[in-house]
């Protein structure tokens, strides 16, 4: 089939000016759009424009440890106070995911059994979250102990929302960090991925990152000696103003961090230094007014994941629901100090498993050397196929043009995201993109060799040439698809390009070229065909 | 008449080199196995685990020489294992950046008597453990060269990542390689299937044999080359093996050593047409496209090169030592009648 309607030759001129249109915002800044054109962009990559890409593991294991940890107070209280007497039994087996309890008396055991599966829950509170199964099974064995075990659904459910949450966490963190455009993913089960564009500070980043940032008051134990084992219910911690220094503070804080509502920096209104000032919500102002007026002249201690930031005397007691750490801060660690304080806690301890930064000149350079490539490949590519040829030459010609616009349109209206490997994709798509036509010319010669004339020619070239083409680009979409499936990072990124390169190459030498070549051969009717 | 690299019609016997060609081959890939074993491959971080960091000079400054004999020094004295530290681009005596590579840090020991700790512990550990020396490699080079040089690339894989990215690599080769060689059966037969992936197998132990010999870094984008090259190579075999299916629907009496030939030569114009397309815009980004592509470029010049000989050479004479299937028609036999004169089937 070599006419083609004006319909036809309409829908294959609207779909390279369509990859025309999309692809031309990223010739503008951002915002610069000019008029009539959507905002549709190809991203660069971080290794395109620099920045931080870290992958972190958020450890769900740890969440589901305290879960059953802290379940093991309520079923020592549950056990004491349970109806028609106390129930005796003996030490706590902890286990993964698994707490066993063993009940002394075995005339207990039905009572035990019925109590402790009163603390079994529907997950995500009442009415949460319908079917989605119990918090704990409750189960019996051998008449003398019971198990209590974290049900598959809750080990789920706690992970996930441990993993979400920390999500939520990071964002708030490095939102306030002033940083634009940070990307927040999950991978997987338990991991994070986060990228942040721009030259940014990678090490600064990890450590606003990477803390637990878990705030907590607690009144310190002056009675306790420095010297002697740390005393029941009390923690010794070391002091941050004073390297090699402890205090002995209470194991249970008076007020937490979820408590607090705001935080930030300012210098030290009397002394040196930056100060961190931080509010109260009502139930923190209220614990922390009854705290200090009871406990005026004594010391507290302001935690910052385990270690004492702070252990300020109470002078008077704090009523306005407000208060400050003072330690003669520079500025950079106070203002720190109040990303970690207001943006809470994070639920589980994060690990940074990979990290890759480059830096926003050698991102240029690589863009400057990327386009370098693609522009003298792509000049070379063009020139040897009109000298080899001819006229049929620069339909391919026209048709690499073209195939080039769909893939810029494609990637742009995607709006994927552009590294360098994913150029090289592109390079590489240019030198095979040709292959197509290229199959199809060589077809074309041998078809007027065996005596037919031009017209025929053509149309037999193309025909035969299409189940080769087809099975051969079929190969490279498969070995595409696989690298976009198992591939990592600059793999995928590749993947993409050589793709959609090949789909838009095997459409444009099927179509543009042939409606050319149609064009010429209909319209001319040439004696001989030169290729 | 165009340029043309080959005459337009060849007739080369390249089935009668096939013992040639497999005596060359077999002796190359033994070599690149031996290679492989002796020498070994020169794996990047990615696969290895580690640290990279790599540092520009400040502005409107130099390095010498002497610059990277005192960070080799000072980043050697930290006592954190192996370490390399290179120069990067620029010419002799002005290097335009330092890179220092640091080995994976071990995972720690189990403490004599003490509290024995789990894999994931020590795993974590290790984890933690890289992460600060890439701050403190940052700080030494700080110190050594100046406050005002630029952190060009840091570069930070953990032991669990670094395990993964070998799995998931060694995962696509083996699935791309066997998806080819279901495709090729279900589309052809599986005497094609054969030959299309004993040539597949030829180039990918040939690539991994030349970066063994090189010992080019071998990174995460090797990978993705190493996946290319399967796909460019499989790409020129099923061209080749079209024409033969082809061919031996047209021509039924002929030896199959004949339509072989004929059908090589048939597309030998093609093969080589496209390969040099490929080429031309291979080399340019080895050569334009900066030090981090160069690897990358590499590996696909030298897999084309190997691609387009295995697909001419290794994957087609397979068929004349299995033989194939000669009646492909499944229609009556009147129409192989008349082809099987020769006539061309329109």
């Amino acid at each position: 089939m070599l006419q083609f309607n004006r319909w036809q030759i309409g829908a294959i001129l609207t779909l390279v000016a369509l990859g025309l249109y999309f692809a031309t915002p990223n010739f503008f800044a951002p915002g610069k759009t000019p008029p009539g054109f959507t905002d549709t962009r190809i991203t660069l990559g971080l290794d395109l424009q620099g920045g931080s890409y870290l992958l972190l593991e958020v450890d769900t294991d740890q969440v589901l440890q305290d879960r059953i940890e802290s379940l093991q107070a309520d079923v020592r209280r549950t056990l004491r106070t349970a109806d028609g007497g106390r129930i005796a039994f003996g030490r706590l087996g902890l286990a993964e995911n698994r707490l066993t309890v063993p009940i002394t008396n075995e005339s207990d055991y039905d009572r035990a059994l019925k109590e402790l599966r009163a603390l079994s829950r529907p997950l995500g509170g009442l009415g949460g979250l319908g079917g989605a199964g119990r918090d704990y099974s409750v189960k019996a064995s051998d008449g003398q102990t019971v198990q209590i075990e974290l049900t598959e659904e809750a080990q789920k459910f706690y992970a996930d929302s441990a993993v979400s949450d920390s999500i939520e966490v990071i964002r708030r963190r490095i939102d306030s960090m002033g940083t634009t455009e940070p990307s927040i993913q999950r991978q997987g089960i338990n991991r994070l991925v986060v990228q942040v564009p721009g030259d940014s500070d990678s090490e600064g980043l990890k450590s606003v990152i990477n803390r637990t940032g878990r705030l907590s008051f607690h009144m310190v134990d002056q009675t306790a000696d420095p010297n002697a084992p740390v005393p029941p219910r009390r923690l010794r911690l070391p002091l941050v103003e004073q390297p090699g220094a402890e205090l002995t503070i209470f194991e249970t804080a008076d007020v937490t961090g979820d408590m607090v509502t705001d935080a930030s920096a300012s210098p030290n209104s009397d002394g040196g230094g930056f100060q961190v000032n931080f509010a109260f919500d009502s139930r923190g102002s209220r614990r922390f007014r009854e705290v200090t007026t009871e406990n005026v002249g004594r010391s507290f201690a302001i935690v910052l994941d385990n270690e004492i930031i702070s252990a300020p005397r109470i002078i008077s007691p704090i009523t306005g629901g407000s208060g400050r750490i003072t330690g003669d801060f520079p500025p950079a660690e106070a203002a720190e100090l109040a990303v970690l304080i207001r943006s809470g806690a994070l639920p589980a301890e994060l690990t940074t498993i990979e990290q890759r930064t480059v830096g926003a000149d050698l991102g240029a350079d690589s863009v400057r050397a990327g386009t370098i490539a693609l522009i003298i490949g792509f000049l070379a590519v063009v020139v040897y196929i009109v000298l080899t040829y001819g006229r049929f030459g620069i339909y391919a010609d026209i048709a690499l043009i073209a195939n080039v616009l769909l893939i810029a349109g494609a990637l742009s209206l995607l709006g994927a995201t552009l590294t360098l490997p994913g150029i090289a994709g592109i390079v590489l798509t240019i030198g095979m993109a040709v292959d197509a036509n290229v199959l199809i010319f060589e077809r074309i010669r041998e078809e007027i060799q065996s005596g037919k004339t031009p017209v025929a020619a053509v149309e037999a070239g193309y025909n035969h040439a299409k189940s080769a083409i087809f099975d051969a680009n079929l190969t490279t979409l498969i070995a595409a698809a696989i690298m976009f499936y198992l591939g990592a990072g600059p793999v995928r990124g590749f993947a993409v390009t050589l793709g959609i390169g090949v789909i838009t190459s095997v459409f444009t030498a099927f179509v543009v070229t042939r409606v050319l070549a149609g064009r010429y051969v209909l319209g001319q009717r040439p004696k001989t065909l030169t290729l | 008449m165009g340029l043309r690299i080959i005459p337009s019609q060849t007739n080369i016997a390249f089935t009668k080199l096939r013992n040639v060609a497999a005596a060359i081959s077999l002796a190359a890939m033994i070599g690149s196995i031996a290679a492989f074993f002796v020498l070994g491959l020169n794996f990047g971080i990615d696969f290895r685990g580690g640290v990279t960091v790599e540092v520009g000079p400040a502005e409107g400054q130099t390095f010498t020489d002497s610059d990277l004999t005192i960070v080799r020094e000072a980043v050697g004295g930290l006592g954190l294992g192996d370490v390399r530290v290179q120069n990067i681009g620029g010419v002799a005596g002005a290097p335009d950046g330092i890179v220092t590579f640091i080995e994976q840090q071990p995972l720690p020991e189990n403490p004599a008597g003490g509290e024995t700790l789990t894999e994931d512990e020590r795993t974590r550990a290790a984890e933690l453990q890289q992460s600060a020396v890439a701050a403190q490699v940052q700080d030494v080079l700080r110190t050594t060269l100046g406050e005002g040089i630029s952190f060009r690339r840091v570069d930070v894989v953990g032991p669990t990542v670094s395990g993964e990215l070998v799995q998931a690599g060694v995962a696509a080769l083996v699935v791309a390689i066997g998806m080819m060689l279901v495709y090729i059966w279900f589309r052809f037969e599986w005497q094609f299937s054969l030959g299309a992936i004993l040539a597949l197998v030829h180039d990918v132990v040939l690539t991994i044999g030349i970066f063994s010999i090189t010992q080019l870094e071998f990174t995460l984008s090797i990978i993705a080359a190493l996946l290319t090259i399967v796909g460019y190579s499989m790409n020129d075999t099923v061209v080749v093996f079209d024409r033969i299916r082809e061919n031996l629907r047209k021509f039924k009496k002929k030896p199959l050593a004949e339509v072989i030939d004929l059908s090589i030569n048939q597309t030998l114009a093609r093969t080589l047409m496209t390969s040099i397309t490929t080429l031309l815009a291979l080399v340019s980004l080895f050569v334009f496209g900066g030090e981090v592509l160069r690897g990358f470029s590499f590996a696909l010049i030298w897999g084309v090169l190997i691609g387009t000989y295995s697909s001419i050479f290794i994957a087609s004479p397979v068929l004349l030592r299995t033989g194939v299937k000669r009646d492909w028609s499944k229609e009556g036999s009147a129409s192989s009648e008349a082809s099987a004169k020769g006539h061309l089937a329109p």
